[in-house]
């Protein structure tokens, strides 16, 4: 418990942590070699576990939008699957992330950063899924006949005109499932994945509760650095006219 | 040697720790059902304040979706140290996602109000406090409604991250599952997870058809 040691220095040993450069680059630098040859995140290493939980997030999300994308344009085109669209993204919210995490790393998946990956990859897919249909079928109807009367085929009403139209929400999409991924991986840590979760793990077990504060830090800025960039790379790919109407959306 | 059989699922893990289970699932009920009383209670006031000094809407969006920013894991390995290892922490946490879904509907809701409903109330003579009450709540209801259902859906999920500070209800027998190969443990836990949630939203759908007897031909 924490009484012991008071809240000024838990905050004091979570600065000092911070603070401390060997934190950063780990006593045996940031990458090690697994036994069979790969390459490995050190996990004393701050910038490597940074690292390590921007790569598992990138995966995660990588593999969910080569999914959700190509889906979620077809089925807004077509428009259809509204309901299944819907219910996925329910279902995914009822579901705990512990429950999905402790599922895979019981099954054949195994413990380790791959059963983490699948894991956030499928909380990922609903918001990728869902702006994608939201985008392509709320297109106004009057601008689908004007390009139909025009004489474009539905393959290029869908890329040239239904597309530009959704970008603003695909991107969205795609920035509330990046950031609500970088918020799920810390929970790698508790089936022995990596990423920063591992420094808030590693503090409670050993009663450190500077570096469980430090680790809370370190997490919490990554998620809002991520969301603050995102949210700039989404503005710059939404056309002038149309930034009105993704703020709103 | 032959690994001893492992199921997903075996009725022999239920009638063995049947009052486990129950303990839990009883624990996930009460911690939920009270965070996101507790939310409420505190989400009325401040979208009303939002509402009526609309110069206040954007600063309490903004806190609040900075604070909904932070993951659940990392609000709890924060707050621990000060409020220790327990019920307490898991509460204020929840308290504070919770928080933010409900604002943000409540105030949509109260904005949506028709203009002209108001006006016409305002003719009739009702106090600020009998608008609010009898015409502004419950035309913003629908809205807010659909606040409370997402709010809670999430809160039974976001429960399981307690296991971090040792209270996570089912989350705590999924990973003590996981810690043990158990996997009747973890199996048997999310499904009473997913459960929870489902009932939880169920009874408000219900509650919600009996207060807005209007749109019960409107689907939710």
């Amino acid at each position: 418990m924490a009484s012991g040691g008071g809240g000024m220095s838990i905050v004091g040993d979570g600065y000092a942590y911070l603070t401390t450069w060997e934190n950063w680059a780990g006593a045996r630098g940031i990458f090690g070699s697994n036994p069979d040859g790969s390459l490995r995140f050190n996990r004393d290493s701050i910038i490597a576990l940074t690292l390590e939980h921007l790569w598992m997030s990138f995966a995660a999300v990588g593999i969910a939008a080569l999914i959700a994308l190509p889906l979620g344009i077809y089925l807004g085109h077509v428009r259809r699957g509204a309901s299944i669209t819907v219910a996925i993204s329910n279902v995914s919210r009822a579901m705990p992330t512990l429950a999905l995490l402790t599922l895979f790393a019981a099954s054949a998946i195994g413990f380790g950063n791959r059963a983490v990956i699948i894991a956030a990859a499928i909380f990922a897919f609903p918001p990728i899924l869902q702006n994608a249909f939201t985008g392509m079928a709320g297109v106004d109807p009057d601008i689908r006949d004007a390009a139909l009367g025009q004489g474009m085929t539905r393959f290029q009403i869908a890329t040239r005109v239904e597309l530009p139209l959704a970008v603003p929400l695909i991107a969205a999409g795609l920035r509330t499932s990046a950031v609500q991924t970088v918020a799920t991986v810390p929970l790698a840590a508790l089936v022995a994945g990596g990423g920063l979760g591992v420094i808030i793990n590693t503090g409670l077990a050993t009663q450190r509760f500077g570096e469980v504060v430090a680790g809370g830090v370190l997490v919490a800025a990554l998620s809002l650095g991520i969301d603050l960039a995102l949210g700039r790379l989404q503005r710059s790919v939404t056309p002038v006219p149309l930034r009105a109407l993704a703020a709103a959306a | 040697m032959a690994a001893p059989p492992n199921p997903w699922f075996s009725l022999q893990y239920l009638q063995r720790n049947w009052h486990e289970v129950v303990d839990q699932l009883l624990v996930h009920t009460t911690v939920t059902l009270e965070a996101v009383a507790i939310a409420l209670v505190i989400a009325f006031p401040l979208a009303i304040l939002a509402r009526r000094i609309p110069r206040l809407a954007r600063p309490i969006l903004g806190v609040s979706g900075v604070l909904y920013t932070v993951p659940s894991f990392a609000l709890f390995a924060l707050l621990a140290p000060y409020t220790g290892i327990g019920r307490t922490t898991v509460l204020i946490g929840l308290v504070m996602y919770a928080l933010l879904v409900l604002v943000r509907n409540i105030l949509v809701g109260l904005q949506g109000v028709d203009a002209d409903v108001v006006d016409a109330a305002r003719g009739l003579g009702y106090s600020p406090m009998e608008l609010l009450l009898r015409v502004e709540v419950p035309n913003a209801l629908p809205s807010i409604v659909a606040g409370l259902r997402l709010a809670t859906v999430s809160t039974v999920a976001l429960v399981t991250v307690g296991v971090v500070v040792g209270y996570g209800g089912l989350g705590q027998l999924m990973f003590r599952g996981l810690q043990s190969n158990y996997r009747a443990q973890i199996a048997t836990s999310s499904l009473l997870c997913l459960l929870l949630a489902l009932v939880l939203d169920l009874i408000i759908v219900a509650a919600a058809r009996w207060a807005m007897p209007w749109r019960r031909g409107a689907v939710a």
